[in-house]
């Protein structure tokens, strides 16, 4: 279980702004969780505070029971925790192989990076020997980026955007894919998405709006108020997105 | 003979086990020591000055030729020329690694004049590392020299390695590439404590469709300094391109000079360099793994000199 108790996070500087205020969640095992949002909202900010990459300003955040506050990213991950980049770097030199081989290093099950690369849709004869490089595409380094967390028995896995640049072919496997993690492992999951298919896959999904949690419940309600808001969460009253000071051109 | 020290050096710069297969010649602190010559491959020394002369005979396939130079003592300053006439559409390997073993306090150096004569369709893959160990205060110095002229479709490939221990290094190559005459550079060098390296390439594409490629990768650690200077010259209708990529940590210096000269309308060339610390977010993904900092960062960097 993966708790966060009152997390805010202000980026540093005199004029710091907030980009987290006071969240507060509890992340069950075994379960599926959707974050989703408008873009800047806070998500993948909220995802490094998770990982490590980021240190909360305010607030504590605790692995069954353990407070892992000022644990770094190294601690994290060998506590279970694990994070799919919405951005993955590349990397000159390694292959797509060995990659995979040091994410697994500390599975105890047996992985195959074969069955990694199929499961995130890639033909593996294809991909398990090319460098982990500009020769790969945003979609092919994103798959391989998933394949990476799929790799580890973790407690925690978050998924930042999965679906970007990612084909439709491609991503019908990979929401299957999600759903089968729980066949093995009892994971929290943590996919960032706005996707339809993903929001389907939820147990529940938290809507993140300007750093704050602006609902959470389960997934009937939020996919009809998504469906509702005609796509707008403007972070003040609107109509359909235009502001009320808005300027027109042309 | 060798002594278990020399054959340590000989691993380390050739990977040889054993004696090599095939033709060789073993040079020991200014002396060959041991040599080997194929019913192909030729190795006569040199009359006038130290050094040898290669020979390998046309339509020549498969072979290799290792030429290993070794130096264990100090105070030695060894200068060598060796020719290299790789004969019409022969395919081989030449392998040219120098280990410097220094535990003195006066230096130990050796320069190495390298000329490759490769005949027209011949392909040449010719690598040269070096490698330097010991305690001592004596300075390892390598200034290997090397020119070839690459004849009407001769393919050419080299590998230039030097992974820490080599003090100073100067190296200079100087490559004339006839018509359809193909050539491929990889560099892959490390220097840390105060170590200097200093390597020029000058790439003359003077034969019609002749291309090349020079890929070059360094890391600079501590108070290291590396130059680097690459020149595509193209006086014909031909092909280039440079990629230098340099890692810089700590206090090291790197000044990197890629240039493209071209005196023909069909000259394509191309330089891409690029000198930067290593990427954090390649650090961070590696840590989310379970890794340390440490040992992301040298996974980082053996996947990038590999
Ligand atoms: N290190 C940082 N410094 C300054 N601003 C940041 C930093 N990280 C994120 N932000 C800002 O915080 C907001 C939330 O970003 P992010 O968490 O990436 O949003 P999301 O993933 O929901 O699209 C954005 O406005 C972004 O520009
Ligand atoms: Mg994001």
């Amino acid at each position: 279980m993966l708790e966060l108790q009152g997390v805010s996070f202000e980026t540093e500087g005199d004029n710091g702004t907030e980009i987290l205020n006071n969240i507060d969640l509890k992340l069950l095992d075994k379960k599926i969780y959707v974050i989703t949002g408008p873009n800047g909202g806070g998500k993948s900010t909220l995802a490094k505070i998770v990982m490590g990459i980021n240190n909360p300003t305010a607030g504590k955040i605790l692995l069954n029971g353990q407070d892992i506050t000022n644990c770094n990213i190294t601690e994290r991950a060998r506590l279970g925790i694990g994070y799919a980049f919405q951005h993955p770097p590349r990397f000159k030199g390694l292959k797509v192989g060995e990659l995979l081989r040091m994410s697994a290093a500390n599975n105890p099950e047996k992985v195959n990076p074969y069955d990694l690369l199929h499961d995130v849709g890639l033909c593996a004869q294809d991909y398990i020997n090319r460098d982990v490089d500009s020769g790969l595409s945003g979609g092919e380094m994103k798959r391989i980026e998933i394949a990476t967390v799929l790799a580890r028995n973790l407690q925690v896995a978050v998924f930042d955007e999965p679906e970007a640049g990612i084909d439709l072919w491609s991503f019908q496997k990979l929401a299957e894919t999600f759903r089968n993690i729980h066949l093995k492992y009892e994971t929290t999951i943590i996919i960032i998405s706005h996707q339809e298919r993903i929001l389907e896959l939820a147990d529940e999904i938290i809507l993140l709006v300007n750093g704050r949690i602006s609902q959470k419940s389960e997934k009937e309600k939020i996919l009809s108020l998504i469906l509702q808001n005609n796509g707008c969460l403007c972070s003040t009253k609107c109509e359909k997105g235009v502001g009320q000071s808005a300027q027109f051109v042309g | 003979m060798l002594n278990l020290l020399d054959r340590l050096m000989l691993e380390k710069v050739a990977d040889l086990h054993e004696i090599p297969q095939g033709a060789y010649n073993i040079r020991k602190n200014g002396q060959g020591v041991q040599k080997n010559t194929t019913a192909n491959i030729d190795i006569i020394n040199k009359k006038d000055k130290p050094g040898i002369d290669v020979i390998v005979k046309p339509y020549t396939k498969g072979e290799s030729i290792h030429i290993p130079v070794i130096v264990t003592e100090e105070n030695i300053t060894d200068l060598v020329y060796n020719t290299f006439e790789i004969g019409e559409y022969a395919d081989v390997v030449v392998v040219a690694g120098c280990g410097i073993h220094n535990t003195g306090s006066r230096k130990s150096q050796h320069d190495g004049i390298h000329n490759f004569f490769v005949r027209k369709g011949a392909k040449l893959k010719y690598v040269e590392k070096h490698y330097g160990q010991g305690e001592g205060r004596g300075e390892k110095i390598l200034n290997p020299k090397t020119v070839i002229e690459a004849e009407e479709g001769a393919v050419v490939e080299l590998e230039l390695i030097q992974i820490r221990g080599i003090d100073k290094t100067k190296r200079d190559t100087e490559i004339r590439l006839q018509d359809k005459a193909r050539l491929l550079i990889t560099e892959r060098l490390l220097t840390s404590g105060e170590q200097e390296a200093e390597s020029n390439i000058v790439v003359e594409l003077s034969g019609a469709d002749s291309s090349a490629q020079i890929i070059s990768r360094s890391v600079a650690q501590d108070h290291s300094r590396q130059i680097f200077y690459f020149d595509l010259v193209g006086s014909n209708k031909c092909r280039g391109h440079i990629q230098c990529d340099a890692i810089i940590m700590h206090k090291a210096q790197v000044l990197s000079t890629p240039k493209i000269s071209a005196y023909h309308d069909e000259g394509q060339l191309i330089h891409e360099a690029a000198i930067g610390r290593i990427e954090s977010e390649q650090l961070i993904k590696l840590m989310s793994l379970g890794l340390t900092e440490k040992e992301a960062e040298e996974t980082i960097l053996q996947g990038f000199l590999k």
